[in-house]
């Protein structure tokens, strides 16, 4: 899951969606690794399960702090963070961590979102010990040493380069989240603004880790060959001695109801023009959630309805897709979005994206829609569970949101779906006012 | 090089810590491939404390074709790769292409369902059924639930047998195809790699994209996908493995009843030109309104046969692909902060193989970050490495043995690619062996052979005047 803007999440949105979808599922399979749960005084709360097909195990620590809570001028800190964790402890010199997993033929990484930072390693089960001692000490004892701080927000600031400035998609997506939220941080890209990621220094990151790195503000998730009962001895000598952080303060932005269509255009270094729409729309657990994401995996796909109609009939796209993430803290987006193929117009392909959208107000789905729907996130489902990261993976996920049992809770309300509840949140959601709509016009090249 | 057509590149609602996994892929590199071929094959452990087996058994059946199968019975799921040795090796250079179209075309239409048909079908049980073509090989790959098993491998079996090649769907094909290319060129990286390779491989397959180019691709009729499905298509061409819920009978099963009609047929040799080799410097500059430089360094490596294989999959550990053990990622990015990826790769092939130095720095950083490279390339020819270098190298390339194998998608993989470079039936005892047997000075004896700091290629795609080009 080497992909080159990281993360596996968005390598090919119809199939990731899909993944997503399944991330909701929690089908009683005798496969299935039972979750042995545990909370430490400290508030420190730990999952286990075990599978033992291979020798390996995956530890993760999800704490719970991402773009949204970050202060006003510094955003990008909790990823400049989460990059600094790598730096070292008094114990464990910089990169010491990373050569001690490598050394055990592991790897190590670690991703931050708007609501979370989440570190892993996935080592011979035999060796998960590492994790446990490594992560407790750099839990608590992270140096911080100015020369590293430089260094390390020179690398995110060519990240930024990589990832966005220089990347034309991106940087729309970019434009259009920083359009649609006027109010709430998720305004804010979590790599953060140029600006503000040159501006952070060594006391600001020492006091967002205090604030948010702490034992109440995480869960630790393993997957694979343990023993639980062993591992959580391990772990409460490790990190029991930790004390609990100072009172979290909740964030309490709210971004308020959009009244009316916002248009962005951005004139970048690209070749084909890119239109993407985006619509306020709720996650889980509100009761429409299942409903949107089963109106996605409609849209998307070779089978689905972008590809066939823009894609394959009209040809108004060279690729189209439609991407829904319910699993967001606060509400976020859903995206309607594909390039416009060589000689083609943009006007053309964002009719097209409104016209399928129209569809699905007048006339529900067919029942074989919403089964295949159904069918996919299913099978997505079972087949991911081969992975041990995609098992802790979809516990934090939903850990995150309060509770990894909330899981199950969403298959009842997919399997709930049907036509009607497709169209009622198509014509709900999605409308003119409601949306928030990116052109990349090609400049130069 | 082709960006994926369905790809998104797209930023993720998440940003990660590292770009590039420290493991070399499986099965590109076939690291640390355990087979024990006879009648049954166990794939073995090594560097753990426990041993692990996979029991895969191997069987040539009697129209040629190799079949793998490990059955693995913790998830009701199948995984069916076949691999085809068909690539852009095979293909006529004004045809560049041809290979590539061919398998993207196989879904596209067969005797009985239509494109939209094997689409909707395969789709509906949740199921995946790709066709790819690679710099070596073509691969087509099935992923379905046990319990539709049967009809995932009819659908397979009828792209496989029975394509059609419908003329809408070519000349559809072809302006997929083509409209990619012109949305790949927004991407730095594909552009360097393009230039790169052409430089290094003129005219050889190596040298060109497995898409082709716009005018070979226009070139490309009806007659010639016919002709290149019918000449290297053939069971005695190709590889099947199937990992999963499935017992070896059931697959005899399937076979005899989905592929009994697949013919075995002569199949030609590969001739191909020599690469041109390089008697200077090369330098390829390229100007982009970019703010980072994105640039590659390199020469011709080496082939996936060559001895010195193992010897070189350790010294380049060392130098560039292990990650943050490495001394390009510990040099450029931790200590400088120049970059947010650098990393050295030998991507060896059948015919030949390349190695290169890949990095995006800021315009102005970029003949710093050149400076370095070549700096550590005559330092890993100059001096030994270290003890703990060399050691932590092998602990890392035994020991990440089994995350190569620990899903059933990874098996079918490794077992075909395993299969076609031939790696040998005694493998999984030598690669070990191999790999802990390389010395400081197997290591610097590699590096003095394989890194040439005085003639090589330079692609830097930039804004050329903040880089100084």
């Amino acid at each position: 899951m080497t992909t080159r803007h990281g993360g596996g999440f968005f390598r090919r949105v119809a199939s990731q969606h899909i993944a997503l979808l399944a991330l909701l599922l929690c089908l009683p399979l005798a496969a299935s690794a039972e979750v042995k749960e545990y909370r430490l005084d400290n508030g420190l709360k730990v999952l286990i399960a075990e599978d033992h097909k291979a020798p390996v195990a995956t530890f993760q620590i999800w704490y719970r702090v991402g773009s949204r809570n970050e202060p006003a001028g510094k955003t990008g800190i909790s990823h400049l963070l989460e990059h600094m964790m790598f730096k070292g402890t008094p114990e464990y010199g910089s990169k010491v961590f990373s050569r001690l997993v490598q050394k055990n033929g592991g790897i190590d990484n670690a991703y931050t979102t708007r609501d979370y930072t989440a570190y892993y390693q996935v080592l011979a089960s035999d060796r998960i010990g590492l994790s446990v001692r490594l992560e407790a000490d750099r839990m608590e004892n992270l140096l911080l040493a100015p020369a590293d701080v430089r260094d390390e927000r020179s690398v995110v600031m060519e990240e930024r380069r990589m990832r966005y400035e220089d990347d034309p998609q991106s940087s729309l997506y970019e434009e259009v989240v920083a359009t649609a939220f006027k109010v709430h941080p998720y305004h804010n890209p979590v790599i953060g603004w140029m600006s503000e990621l040159a501006s952070i220094g060594r006391q600001d990151l020492l006091r967002y880790y205090k604030r948010f790195y702490s034992p109440d503000n995480a869960v630790i998730i393993v997957a694979g060959d343990v023993k639980a009962d062993e591992l959580i001895r391990e772990i409460r000598e490790s990190f029991g001695g930790i004390p609990r952080g100072p009172e979290k303060e909740p964030v309490t932005s709210e971004e308020p109801p959009q009244k009316g269509e916002k248009r962005i255009y951005l004139r970048k270094e690209a070749k084909l023009p890119y239109v993407m729409a985006a619509y306020h729309v709720p996650g889980f657990p509100d009761s429409d959630s299942a409903a949107i994401d089963v109106l996605a995996s409609i849209l998307s796909g070779k089978s689905g309805r972008l590809y066939r109609n823009l894609v394959r009939d009209k040809k108004v796209a060279l690729n189209a897709y439609a991407s829904y993430s319910g699993l967001n803290v606060d509400p976020y987006l859903f995206f309607i979005e594909g390039t416009v193929p060589p000689g083609g117009d943009a006007g053309d392909l964002e009719k097209a994206l409104y016209e399928e959208i129209d569809r699905l107000k007048e006339t529900p789905p067919s029942e074989r829609e919403v089964q295949k729907a159904k069918n996919q996130m299913e099978a997505a489902f079972i087949m991911g569970q081969d992975s041990i990261s995609f098992q802790a993976r979809v516990l934090g996920v939903f850990e995150m949101l309060g509770d990894w049992r909330l899981k199950d809770r969403y298959i009842e309300a997919i399997r709930g779906v049907t036509p009607e509840d497709v169209q009622r949140v198509a014509r709900r959601y999605f409308t003119r006012e409601n949306r928030t709509v990116g052109i990349l016009i090609p400049e130069g090249g | 090089m082709m960006k994926s057509l369905d790809a998104v590149s797209r930023v993720p609602e998440v940003v990660m810590h590292r770009m590039r996994s420290a493991a070399p892929s499986i099965p590109d590199r076939g690291q640390s491939v355990l087979l024990a071929l006879a009648v049954f094959m166990a794939v073995v452990l090594i560097g753990c404390a426990q041993v692990w087996a996979i029991e895969a058994r191997r069987e040539v059946r009697p129209d040629g074709l190799v079949l793998l199968h490990a059955e693995k019975n913790n998830l009701p799921i199948v995984e069916v790769t076949l691999l085809v040795k068909a690539s852009p090796s095979d293909e006529p250079p004004e045809k560049a292409g041809l290979a590539n179209l061919v398998a993207e075309l196989l879904p596209e239409g067969t005797k009985t369902r239509t494109s939209e048909q094997i689409s909707e079908e395969i789709e509906f049980v949740g199921g995946g059924l790709d066709a790819s073509a690679g710099r070596d090989y073509t691969t087509i790959t099935l992923s379905v639930l046990k319990k539709d098993i049967d009809k995932g491998f009819e659908l397979f079996s009828d792209i496989l047998l029975n394509p059609v090649f419908p003329e809408d769907e070519i000349s559809r094909k072809k302006e997929l195809i083509k409209g990619g290319l012109r949305q790949s060129e927004e991407d730095p990286e594909f552009v360097a790699q393009r230039e790169f390779r052409k430089a290094l491989y003129g005219p050889h397959p190596y040298g060109r994209l497995i898409s082709g180019s716009p005018s070979t691709i226009d070139a490309i009729g009806r007659d010639d996908l016919l002709w290149f499905y019918r000449t290297f298509y053939r069971p005695n061409n190709s590889i099947l493995a199937v990992v999963g819920d499935i017992s070896y009978e059931e697959v005899e099963a399937l076979l005899d009843r989905y592929l009994s009609g697949w013919k075995p047929g002569a199949v030609p040799e590969v001739e191909l030109p020599a690469a041109p080799g390089l008697k200077e410097k090369v330098k390829i500059t390229i100007d982009r309104s970019l703010t980072q430089a994105s640039m590659l360094l390199g020469h011709l490596g080496i082939k996936r046969s060559n001895p010195d294989y193992y010897a070189v999959s350790v010294m380049n550990y060392i130098l560039g692909g292990g990650g943050f053990a490495s001394r390009l990622m510990s040099r450029i990015r931790d200590d400088m902060g120049l970059a947010y990826d650098v990393y050295s790769s030998f991507d060896s092939g059948m015919y030949g193989g390349i190695f290169e130095v890949g990095v995006q720095t800021k315009n102005k950083s970029a003949k710093t970050v050149i400076g370095v490279i070549l700096d550590e390339l005559e330092r890993m020819r100059r001096e030994p490495v270290t003890d703990a270098e060399l050691g932590d190298a092998k602990a890392f390339l035994t020991g990440s043995f089994p995350r190569r194998l620990d899903t059933m998608e990874k098996i079918a993989a490794f077992l075909t690619v395993t299969e076609f470079y031939g790696l040998g039936i005694d493998y999984d005892r030598k690669y070990p062996q191999y790999i802990d047997s390389v010395t400081k000075e197997d290591v610097m004896s590699v590096a003095r052979k394989y890194l040439d700091p005085e003639r090589y290629v330079l692609v830097v795609v930039a804004d050329l005047k903040k880089a100084g080009f």
